[in-house]
C-alpha cells in the first residue's frame, strides 16, 4: 500500500509525517515541501513524477538521509532518520538505502567489480564473500562476464546496470533511483525498466523512482504525482504492473 | 587493507600529474638532502672537536701570532696535561684548487694533545729526525697517491719567499674519531722557523692545550687569558668546538643560507602539492559525494585524500633521498676534497623522510578537509 494521507497504519515500510523542506535562497525562503506524508509498504514500487523544481530530487535525499527535512518526520523500518546524527545517518545509509543516480556516478578508475563492491568494504565480509556478492549482484544485471572492464569501456545502459548492482549488493532495505533512465536511449531505458521490474516482482525490492518518462512511470506499482510541496495520487499502475511481471 | 585498491587507483588517475608531483617531491628531498650533507660537513669539525682541548689564539685575529715563549707561562697554569703549538702554513701542492691545511707542529707535544690522529710508531720516529720530514693524514695521501717515502714540493708565497719547499713524507695518521679529520699536513715547527726572517722567528700561530679533566675548561681558559690581559700579546682561549665553531662562520653563516634555502623549498613544495590535491579533489567531487551516499564516513573520506598526498610524498621523498645518496659519493670527489667529509648520515635521511612526510601531510590537510566536509547533497546538485 502507498498512501499520501498520512493515515497509513503504522506498520509501513517507510512513513513521511509532515515533512517540510525550505531552502533559502538570496534571504529568501523557498518551500520546497510542504507537510507532505507518505506511507509506502514493503515490496512496493513508487514512481514519481512532477514539473522540474518541484522538489522530487529534494524528496529522495530526504528519504536516503542525504538531508534533513526542515520540519517533520522520516521513520524507516522502525528508525525515525530524522534525529539521528551525521556519523550515525551514514551508517544507516549503508545498511539501508541503495542509490541509483541519473548519471550512473561510477568511480571511473574502478573497474565493474571494484565499484560493485564498494559498499561491501564497510561491511564484515571476508574477501570470497564479497567476491560471491558482487558476482551475484552483476549476475542479476546481466554484466558478469563485464566484471573487470572500467566505465569508459561500457555503455551508458551498461554502467547503469553496473550502478544498479552497486545499489543492490549490501542488500539494502530499499532503493531510490533519481531519473534512472533519463541520460538513456529508448532501448537501453527499456533494459533498465527490466531490470527494475524484475528487482521488484522477483526479489521483492522496495523502490521509490524519480522519472519525467511516462514509460518509466508505467512499471511501477503506484504513480504519484509531486506538485506544489505535496504528494498527489495518480492512477494506480497495479494492474499495467502485475500484467508486465 | 581494503580501501588500498581505492587509494592506488586514485593515486594513478592521472599518471602526468603524479609524475610531476612525485617528481618535485624527488627534486625538493634532492636538494634538502645534499643541503643538510653541506651543513653537516661543515659542522663536523665542531661535534667531533675534542671537549678536553683549549685553542689559544691572539686576541686580535687568529692570523696574529703569538710568541713561542708564552708556554712555559701558560703551563704554570694548574690542570694542564699537555700543550703544543701550530703555525699555519699556506703552501700550494702543484695547483691552487688542491687545498688541504698545513701545520707546523710541535713534533714533542703534538701527539700527546691529539692522540686521536694516530701514526705508527717508526714512522713518527723517521719523522722526529728527518728536518724535513712531513706527516700527511690518510684522506689526503689516499687523494693525491701519496706513499711514505715520496718526496713533495709545496710552494709557498708567505714564508721564505717565493720557491718551493721539499718534504720527504715520513709517515701517514689515521683519525680514531669517526669522521675526524685525516686531511692534515704537518711538518716540523723548528725546520719552519729557521727559515723565517729575524723578525719573524720565535712566533707560533695558535697553541693548543690539552686538559686532565674537561670541567676545568673554563677556569684554565680563563687563567691563560689572565696571564696575558694588558700584554702586547693578549690572548683568546677557547674550547676547540667553539674555536672550530668560529672558523665554520668564516665561510658565511652556512646554518643560516641552508635554513633559507630550506624553508623557500618547504613552503613551494607545500604550495605546489596542495594546489594539486586541490584540483584532485574538486575534480572528484561528485565522486566523493557517491563513496559519502555509499555509507563511506567523512572521516574515511578525510583519510583517504590525505592517505593519497602522504603516498605521493612518500614515493617521491624516497626517491629524491635515494638519487642524493647515490650523488653525493659523486660531489665529494668533484668537490677534491675541499670540504670535509661528505657523507648521508642515517639522521639526514630520517629528517629528510619526516619533512617529507609532513608536506605530503600538511598539504594534503585542506582538501582532505574539504573532503570531509562536502555535502552529498550540494556536490550532486553540482554536476
Ligand atoms: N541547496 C539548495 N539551495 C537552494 N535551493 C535549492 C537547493 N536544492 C534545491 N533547491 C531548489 O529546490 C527546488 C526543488 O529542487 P529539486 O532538485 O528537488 O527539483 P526536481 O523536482 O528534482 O527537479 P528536476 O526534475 O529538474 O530534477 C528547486 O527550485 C531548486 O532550485
Ligand atoms: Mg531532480
Amino acid at each position: 500500500m502507498v498512501r499520501v494521507d498520512g493515515s497509513g497504519s503504522g506498520g509501513a515500510l517507510i512513513q513521511v509525517r509532515g515533512v517540510d523542506k525550505n531552502y533559502s535562497r538570496a534571504g529568501e525562503e523557498i518551500h520546497v515541501l510542504q507537510s507532505l506524508n507518505l506511507d509506502v509498504d514493503k515490496g512496493e514500487f513508487v514512481a514519481f513524477m512532477g514539473p522540474s523544481g518541484s522538489g522530487k530530487t529534494t524528496l529522495l535525499n530526504l528519504l536516503g538521509g542525504l538531508d534533513v527535512p526542515t520540519h517533520g518526520s522520516i521513520t524507516v523500518d522502525g528508525d525515525e532518520i530524522t534525529h539521528m546524527s551525521a556519523g550515525k545517518l551514514t551508517q544507516w545509509r549503508a545498511r539501508h538505502v541503495g542509490f541509483i543516480f541519473q548519471m550512473y556516478n561510477l568511480i571511473p578508475v574502478l573497474n565493474a567489480f571494484q565499484n560493485v563492491e564498494l559498499p561491501l568494504l564497510l561491511t564484515k565480509l571476508s574477501k570470497s564473500e564479497r567476491r560471491q556478492h558482487v558476482e551475484a549482484a552483476l549476475t542479476i544485471v546481466g554484466l558478469a562476464e563485464r566484471m573487470n572492464h572500467y566505465p569508459r569501456q561500457l555503455s551508458g545502459g551498461q554502467e547503469q546496470r553496473v550502478a544498479i548492482a552497486r545499489a543492490i549488493v549490501a542488500d539494502p532495505t530499499f532503493l531510490l533511483c533519481d531519473e534512472p533512465t533519463g541520460d538513456l536511449d529508448r532501448k537501453s531505458a527499456d533494459e533498465i525498466l527490466d531490470l527494475l521490474t524484475r528487482l521488484s516482482t522477483e526479489y521483492h525490492k522496495t523502490i521509490l523512482m524519480v522519472t519525467h518518462d511516462p514509460a518509466a512511470a508505467e512499471r511501477a506499482h503506484t504513480l504519484l504525482h509531486l506538485n506544489k510541496g505535496v504528494l498527489v495520487e495518480g492512477a494506480h499502475l497495479d494492474q499495467v504492473a502485475g500484467g508486465v511481471a | 587493507m581494503k580501501y588500498s585498491s581505492l587509494l592506488f587507483a586514485n593515486l594513478f588517475r592521472k599518471k602526468v600529474r603524479l609524475m610531476l608531483t612525485i617528481g618535485s617531491f624527488a627534486a625538493a628531498l634532492f636538494l634538502f638532502t645534499f643541503l643538510a650533507v653541506v651543513k653537516s660537513a661543515f659542522s663536523r669539525g665542531v661535534e667531533v672537536a675534542g671537549a678536553d682541548r683549549l685553542v689559544v689564539i691572539n686576541r686580535t685575529s687568529i692570523i696574529q701570532p703569538l710568541p713561542i715563549a708564552d708556554r712555559d707561562k701558560i703551563l704554570t697554569i694548574p690542570g694542564i696535561k699537555a700543550i703544543t703549538h701550530n703555525n699555519w702554513f699556506g703552501g700550494v701542492y702543484q695547483d691552487e684548487k688542491n687545498f688541504f691545511p698545513q701545520f707546523a707542529i710541535d713534533i714533542e707535544n703534538q701527539r700527546m694533545v691529539f692522540p686521536e690522529m694516530v701514526v705508527p710508531d717508526d714512522q713518527w720516529k723517521t719523522f722526529l729526525n728527518d728536518r724535513q720530514g712531513a706527516i700527511a693524514g690518510a684522506r689526503t695521501a689516499k687523494r693525491f697517491g701519496w706513499k711514505v717515502g715520496d718526496r713533495i714540493p709545496i710552494k709557498t708565497t708567505l714564508f721564505g719567499g717565493p720557491g718551493a719547499w721539499e718534504f720527504n713524507l715520513d709517515g701517514i695518521y689515521h683519525n680514531d674519531r669517526p669522521g675526524g679529520d685525516e686531511s692534515q699536513f704537518w711538518l716540523q715547527y723548528k725546520y719552519f722557523d729557521e727559515s723565517m726572517p729575524a723578525d719573524q722567528k720565535g712566533l707560533i700561530g695558535w697553541y693548543v692545550i690539552r686538559l686532565d679533566n674537561p670541567e676545568d675548561a673554563a677556569r684554565v681558559a680563563g687563567a691563560v687569558d689572565a696571564v696575558f690581559a694588558n700584554s702586547t700579546y693578549e690572548t683568546k682561549t677557547e674550547t676547540e668546538s667553539a674555536f672550530a665553531a668560529s672558523w665554520v662562520k668564516q665561510f658565511g653563516n652556512i646554518e643560516f643560507l641552508i635554513l633559507t634555502i630550506g624553508s623557500v623549498v618547504f613552503f613551494t613544495l607545500l604550495l605546489v602539492t596542495g594546489n594539486t590535491m586541490a584540483i584532485a579533489v574538486r575534480e572528484r567531487t561528485a565522486e566523493l559525494a557517491v563513496l559519502k551516499a555509499v555509507g563511506f564516513s567523512d572521516r574515511a573520506v578525510l583519510f583517504m585524500v590525505l592517505g593519497e598526498s602522504i603516498l605521493i610524498a612518500a614515493i617521491g621523498g624516497t626517491l629524491g633521498l635515494v638519487f642524493a645518496a647515490a650523488a653525493v659519493p659523486v660531489l665529494a670527489n668533484a668537490l677534491n676534497g675541499l670540504l670535509p667529509v661528505l657523507v648521508v648520515s642515517p639522521v639526514t635521511l630520517l629528517t629528510g623522510v619526516g619533512f617529507a612526510l609532513a608536506v605530503g601531510a600538511l598539504s594534503g590537510l585542506i582538501p582532505a578537509f574539504g573532503a570531509m566536509r562536502l555535502r552529498v547533497v550540494d556536490a550532486l546538485r553540482r554536476v
